[in-house]
Parts: structure tokens; sequence; C-alpha cells
């Protein structure tokens, strides 16, 4: 059968954009599948004030678009649609989304991560009526009401601090006794008159599902064990992100944690498939080294494709864990 | 390009225009990322369920009684009415699949 594509890219965030852009200048005439979560975490934040290049900052939205454009304006196809599947195991690869199938010599995953859930069950169902992953896109129905922020690392200083300018009080929630953000977004937070922290205390309870929307956290304290009750109308969850790898399970090693194994680069254990941007970075997860790993998986299709990437030495030894 | 058969509603006339068959209702607003991705696929469900279904759109900015009214406390949401009743919320992304099962068990 004849291959649709000779890269096909899933995923549209700093990585599988700018995978995207040096595909394209290679002239092979790349095909991104965009994703649910089109554009990818940036989408949903704010200022980036540390993508090199941008001394007053750029939006993040901004950011993605200007992307997007570059990748397109040098050939790039980019489409709507999420992957409902993949296989990797034949080839050319086939990826299906919803009732279309495409093939590919090639492919470049550049899936990210999304927003990590508290795994109460109640969060998911309070989702939308006070519970949120989204600050900037739930802000606004908190207006002159007190919130809660649960989380201690940048995603969640962030969304204090955007919403301390919507909120009457941002109560800050975290399992440890400091924080794990940034120096400069530690300080942002603290000198933010309305944020106030609570020290080791988890949320073990949201009320109220019979009510059909958040009116209290229930929390623990991490040390004593005491229990208290916390009344806010919203609750935003910035505890991290889980890679979303879900399509490769069984078919690509993975870490422990879910994110997809890469080696020499950003190949993954199977020959002609790479990996690039969070999907596969559980340590940096920043939009320039996601951006730098998706330069990477498309110079390292280009050289697959050509017949110039060479075997490496060590394709993931370790049975146990690929 | 926004579907032409894709209504607006407003607060002042909402109970009315829930009021008689399948009714989706995208509730949005202009600096929400995630509506902007949702958009599109609100505009196909339109163009393909024609006829069989309302679509609809309200800028929770300049309607602010009705996203109030249904508890919407995070957008997008979409909500699916029938005959007046609610029948469905579907809070955040969605595939178009899901939303076309779901569309369809009350039609």
């Amino acid at each position: 059968m004849s291959t649709d594509r000779q890269v096909i890219i899933i995923g549209s965030g700093p990585a599988g954009l700018t995978a995207a852009l040096y595909a394209a200048r290679a002239n092979l005439k790349p095909l991104v599948i965009e994703g649910i979560e089109a554009g990818g975490q940036l989408m949903l934040t704010t200022m980036v004030e540390n993508y090199p290049g941008f001394r007053g900052g750029i939006m993040g939205p901004d950011l993605m678009q200007e992307m997007r454009l570059q990748a397109e304006h040098f050939g790039a196809d980019i489409i709507q649609g999420d992957v409902s599947s993949v296989d990797v195991s034949v080839r050319p690869f086939r990826i299906n989304v919803d009732k279309t199938q495409y093939t590919a010599d090639s492919l470049i995953i550049a899936t990210g991560a999304s927003a990590k859930w508290l795994d109460l069950g109640v969060d998911k169902k309070l989702s939308g009526r006070g519970v949120s992953t989204c600050a900037t896109c739930d802000g606004f129905f908190f207006k002159g009401l007190p919130v809660a922020v649960v989380g201690g690392g940048d995603t969640a200083m962030e969304e204090a601090i955007y919403l301390s300018k919507l909120a009457t009080q941002v109560t800050v929630i975290h399992r440890r006794d400091s924080l794990r953000a940034s120096k400069v977004m530690q300080d942002k937070a603290f000198n933010t008159p309305n944020i106030t922290f609570l020290w080791n205390r988890e949320v073990v309870d949201i009320k109220d599902l019979d009510q059909g929307k958040v009116t209290a956290l229930v929390l623990r304290d991490t040390k004593t064990g005491e229990k208290s009750e916390l009344a806010v109308d919203g609750v935003f969850i910035g505890i991290g992100h889980t890679p979303n790898t879900a399509l490769f399970k069984g078919q690509l090693a993975m870490h422990d944690n879910g994110y997809l194994k890469t080696h020499d680069g950003s190949r993954t254990s199977v020959r002609g498939v790479f990996a690039a941007g969070d999907v596969q970075d559980h340590i940096y997860r920043q939009a320039v080294t996601a951006a730098g790993s998706g330069c990477m998986a498309a110079i390292d299709a280009e050289r697959f494709l050509s017949g110039t990437l060479h075997e490496s030495s060590h394709e993931l030894v370790n049975p146990t864990t690929a | 390009m926004a579907s032409e058969k894709v209504k607006t509603f407003t607060d002042a006339t909402f109970t009315d225009d829930v009021k008689s068959g399948v009714v989706l209702v995208d509730f949005w607003a202009t600096w929400c990322a995630p509506c902007r991705r949702i958009a599109p696929i609100v505009d196909q469900l339109a163009e393909e369920f024609n006829g069989r279904l309302t679509v609809a759109k309200v800028d929770i900015d300049e309607n602010p009684m009705t996203p109030s009214r249904f508890m919407v406390r995070g957008i997008p949401t979409l909500l699916l009415f029938k005959d007046g009743d609610l029948k469905e919320t579907v809070v955040g992304l969605e595939t178009k699949d899901r939303l076309t099962q779901i569309i369809t068990k009350h039609l």
C-alpha cells in the first residue's frame, strides 16, 4: 500500500510544532494531528517570561499561534482531530483519527501531558461546578469569592497569582512546609496580600456533591492527622501533570510513571517512532526544552527516512522495564 | 469560520429558546482558549445534525444570568436540553465522536 506521509506528528504544543517546522524545512511535508488540547498547555497560561527571544514576555496562546504559522509557512499541514488509536506494530504505521486512517513511514509523538486531578472522585464530579485545573479559563466565575489552590509548584503559584486579582481571598494548600516553585514565582506569591498559605495540609474531600457545587474543602494535617474545613466557592488544582501515553500502552516502552522512554536522542523502543516534549520528559517540562526535543525528533526522523540513522549501541536493553 | 446554523442565545430569551426540541448550548467567552478549540466541533455538529438538533452559543460575559442559573462555573460547558429539560452537561473538551454519541441518545 502507498503511504500517506513520510512523517506524521501527533500533538501541536511546542514539541509538535517545532518538529513540524524542522520536518517541513527538510521537505518531508509533515502532517500534524493537533489533538483535542490543540496548542498544548501553553494555551492555558498567561504571560510566558522564560521563552528566549521575548524580552518582555509573550502570552502563551500568542506564542503557540506564532509557532503554528511558522510551521505552516514552511509547508506543514495541520489538521484538527484527536487520534483514537495507533498501530506501530506494522509498517507503515497506522494512525486512526475517528473514522479516517492515515499511514506514515515515521511517527513523532508529541502528545504532551495533561493536568492531574486529586483522585478523590468527587473532584471530577464537581469539575465545572467549582473544581478546575485552569485558572485562566474559570477564574472569571469566582470574582469576589474565596477560592483555594492546591499545590506548591510553578503551576499552582501562577494560578494563585492570577486568581488573586479576581477572588477576595486565595488560600494555597500544600502538603509540605515549603514550595517547590521557582524563586521568582514564590516571591510574587508571598508578596501578594490576599494570598495565604496553609502548609502541611492535604485535601481529603470536597463538599458539596448534593448541592452540585463547591462549598468547602475538608483538609487533613499531614503531621497531626487533624481534620479541618475551609469554606471556599472554588478550588483550582495545580498538582502536576500526567503524560498522554494511553494510545501507546503495550506498544512502546514506558517508565513506571507512564512517560515514554527515549534513548539516543528522541528514539522510542520502536524504530521510526520518535518522541518529543512532555510526553517523554518528567524532569524539565519547559516550553523551550519541549521545542528543543521537537527539533531533535524531526532531525532523527529525517535521518531514519534517509537511511542514515545508525543503529544505536544500546537499544533499550533492560527487558524488565522495556 | 462559524457555521451559519449555529444560533446565538441570550439571557432575555433563553427559556423560550430551549423550550422545544433537542438543543445543544455552548457556553463560551472570547478570552477562553479551550472554547476556541471546541467551537469548530460545535459548528460541525450543527452541520451534521442539520434540522434534528438546534445548536446555539451563549457568550457568558454578555449573558451572566443563564450560566449562573444552570450553575456553570467553568467553560467550555455544553448543556443539552430536550423540550426545555436539562438532560446532559459536558464540562471541558470532548471529542466529536463522544459528543455525537451523547446527542444521539436524545434524538
